[in-house]
């Protein structure tokens, strides 16, 4: 079947916390946008149904607010095109890209070739994030109007911290004038030192030199203070700590405008990971002790936790080959995402389906202020259909990313994707999922 | 009812640390020592054991001792050995450590001794090479044949390392010799107190086993055993300390603090010493260092762990 430009999704379990629907309904597809949406929608003569199974529920579309595209400059590890086509294999819409191209995306020109790479793939939506200093390099602030201008919906150095004190209160300052978010790695970088795992038993165990979370707590309390002296929003890229859940707490309640993420990896694994030294366990930050996962997972149930974001860091198996204390920090994370969420998370009791939908795509389209995160009539037709009780096998080898480096390998997990729809078009459709053959075929497979 | 049998060979096909060996297979090695150190008194000082074994030693960091020592250890075996230097600096920055090492496979040694600055890298190899791996010193992780040769001096001057007082001083956070050591010493019923300026003490010490001393003092108390780790010059410029001056006065091994631990308590350093920073010469030069000693039993041990992981026919 060819895809058609209006057509009804039928009989799906709509989760649409935005909305406050949690139900079965019908949703009317009319050139990209939501016609329609409601019980037993009566069906125009000659309009496609595509029947949604009764193992699947219709959200929203997920929104992952942080990964590395790493195009331009580093195509043998990502391009556009290859992140996008595992983005929406892992259910995501759309995703925000970190600026830490080569070249840094500090100017309207970078911004603009992301844009049309991901305009000529045509699967999932795109927002960049441009940098907040001039080749992220701490000093001159960027250009963050003609950043916003070319369609940047954030600023950040990512990678780095935002360097100094000054330089943070200025940027908050002047993005928040613009209306534009600021998004902080937050890691003082003294304390860390050459530190590649997370310091305690298990790294003084294994010879590695340790970061402790502190590196990161203070950071956090540095920027949220800033985030006060400034009354501007700020947003916490991959939290990990239990400390640091503690400082955005405290900063929400005394009325500061601070928002933070977590990516998958850091409610799933420890650091007794790091034995046996597979350099798929490095990332930054690095994997924590089992109290700091603990307290993640309550902030991500009981909301102080805002998103789900996976920090997807493709590098090649070469790069990854090297000494544990030489390779690079980072793992992909769009195709794992959602099967970690259901079984660590909702499989285990600790999150709803509500949850889940406000944790992947409500809060990241209120904190970057995209459009997303609700179902309703005129909004525009990103939506994932997931499979809560699907039986997933993770396997590198079919995965859509260029790279493969993901401590995940083999796993067995409760819940993956069974389709994702980008303004109206079928992008990826899950050939596992039982009832979806009947369904268009989509470009991802 | 009998006794267990005694253990004959090793579990693993590698020697990658401490923390991979039984007590029994410890023993095993510091028995089998026990026999290789009568080879170095002989006239001629070799025997067969490994003919026709190719062992090559890989030194991606430098080392003068431990190099030697495998060398002696391997030519008093009779095996055909090659070491190769490979400077950092002649690897080219991002060639894979695999395929440095998966040229030299290539030519099918039995054996790759191997040092590397990267606390792992062996393991990494394990997992990939055909040949069997000794650990001469990864990183900041593990060196389990001078923790071996430490034992084995210990057991020849106090019988037995069960109920042993032993003290450790020194730069324990960038220490190797020290996680093995301590792992090797815990296994064997030991105690273990450490002492070194609160930056260079690693956290999470003690979840391995290890009596954490605020002073060298408290440290050396009632001691059998005072080992001491060499403290690299360029620590002080990390501010891990002022001043190596101020190092010898808080934490330097003299004949005062000596007097602190047992009558005949030994004194030990895996080398190179720094005089008058982590030890005073008196101490180093005087009648309770064994220090040449444990250079010596380098060699025996090392003959052992060689023997007894190369010698037996591959099933």
């Amino acid at each position: 079947m060819t895809q058609p430009m209006t057509y009804i999704l039928k009989n799906g379990r709509v989760v649409d916390p935005a909305n406050g629907r949690d139900g079965i309904f019908d949703i009317e597809v009319r050139d990209g946008v939501i016609a329609r949406i409601g019980v037993d929608l009566p069906v125009p003569e000659g309009t496609p149904i595509l029947d949604v199974p009764a193992s699947c529920v219709v959200t929203p579309g997920l929104i992952d607010m942080h990964v590395h595209l790493r195009e331009p400059g580093q195509e043998h590890k990502e391009t556009v095109a290859s992140g996008v086509a595992a983005a929406v294999a892992g259910g995501f819409t759309a995703v925000a890209c970190m600026p830490n191209t080569s070249p840094i995306n500090d100017s309207a020109a970078v911004t603009r070739y992301i844009l049309d790479k991901a305009q000529e793939a045509g699967l999932a939506r795109v927002y960049p994030i441009g940098a907040a200093s001039v080749g992220s390099k701490g000093g001159q602030m960027a250009e963050i109007g003609e950043l916003k201008a070319a369609g940047c919906v954030a600023v950040s150095d990512d990678g780095h911290p935002i360097s100094t004190a000054l330089l943070m209160r200025r940027v908050l300052e002047y993005a928040g004038m613009l209306d534009v978010l600021v998004i902080d790695h937050c890691e003082d970088p003294s304390l860390k030192g050459e530190g590649v795992v997370h310091e305690g038993a298990v790294a003084t165990e294994l010879g590695l030199r340790g970061i402790p979370g502190q590196a990161e707590e203070l950071w956090i309390e540095r920027d949220i203070t800033l985030a006060g002296l400034t009354a501007t929003s700020f947003h916490v890229a991959h939290l990990s700590t239990a400390g640091s859940l503690r400082a955005v707490r405290a900063g929400k309640a005394r009325g500061i405008a601070v928002t933070c993420e977590v990516a998958p990896h850091h409610f799933v694994l420890t650091d007794e990971a790091l034995r046996g030294y597979d350099t798929n366990t490095k990332m930054n930050p690095p994997l924590r002790p089992q109290a700091d996962v603990q307290a993640l997972i309550e902030g991500l149930a009981d909301g102080s936790v805002d998103a789900i974001a996976t920090d997807h860091a493709p590098h090649h198996a070469d790069e990854k080959a090297l000494s544990y204390d030489q390779a690079p920090f980072g793992i992909t994370g769009l195709e794992t995402a959602v099967s970690l969420t259901f079984d660590r998370l909702l499989h285990a009791g600790h999150i709803d389906l509500t949850r889940l939908v406000e944790l992947l795509s409500v809060n990241p389209a209120r904190i970057l202020k995209v459009v997303g995160g609700a179902l309703h009539q005129g909004a525009p037709a990103d939506i994932s259909v997931l499979a809560p009780d699907l039986p997933v096998t993770v396997r590198a080898a079919t995965q859509k990313s260029l790279s493969k480096n993901m401590p995940f390998e083999g796993w067995t997990l409760r819940g993956g994707v069974a389709a994702t729809i980008v303004g109206g078009r079928l992008v990826y459709r899950n050939a596992a999922v039982d009832g979806l053959a009947a369904w268009p075929s989509a470009p991802v497979q | 009812m009998s006794a267990p049998a005694p253990v004959t060979a090793l579990r693993g096909r590698h020697l990658l640390g401490i923390s991979d060996l039984a007590t029994d297979e410890i023993t095993l090695i510091l028995d089998t020592a026990h026999a290789m150190r009568e080879v170095g008194e002989r006239a001629i000082k070799k025997v067969p054991a490994l003919r026709g074994r190719t062992i090559v030693n890989l030194f991606f960091e430098p080392s003068t001792r431990t190099r030697t020592s495998f060398e002696i250890a391997e030519k008093r075996l009779s095996a055909d050995t090659l070491s190769l230097a490979v400077s950092t600096s002649s690897v080219v920055k991002g060639e894979t450590l695999l395929d440095t090492v998966s040229n030299i496979e290539a030519m099918a040694p039995d054996m790759l001794v191997v040092r590397h600055a990267s606390s792992g890298a062996c393991h990494q190899l394990a997992r990939h090479c055909r040949a069997r791996i000794v650990n001469a010193g990864d990183g900041l992780h593990e060196h389990p044949t001078q923790a071996l040769l430490d034992a084995y001096t210990m057991r020849q001057h106090k019988g037995s390392l069960e109920g042993l007082q032993v003290a450790i001083v020194g730069d324990l956070l960038h220490s190797r010799v020290l996680r093995s050591n301590l792992l090797l010493l815990r296994k064997m019923g030991a105690t273990v107190r450490v002492a070194a300026p609160r930056p260079l003490v690693p956290v999470g010490i003690e979840a391995l086993g290890a009596v954490a001393c605020r002073t060298i003092e408290e440290a050396l108390d009632g001691a059998d055993v005072v080992m001491m780790l060499r403290i690299q010059l360029e620590r002080m410029q990390n501010n891990f300390f002022p001043s190596l001056r101020e190092y010898f006065t808080l934490f330097g091994l003299t004949p005062a603090r000596m007097a602190l631990a047992r009558p005949d308590a030994i004194v030990m350093h895996p080398g190179p010493m720094n005089r008058g920073v982590e030890i005073a010469s008196e101490v180093a030069d005087g009648p309770r260092a064994v220090i040449l000693e444990q250079v010596a039993n380098g060699v025996a041990v090392r003959m052992a762990v060689l023997y007894l992981l190369g010698g037996g026919t591959e099933e």
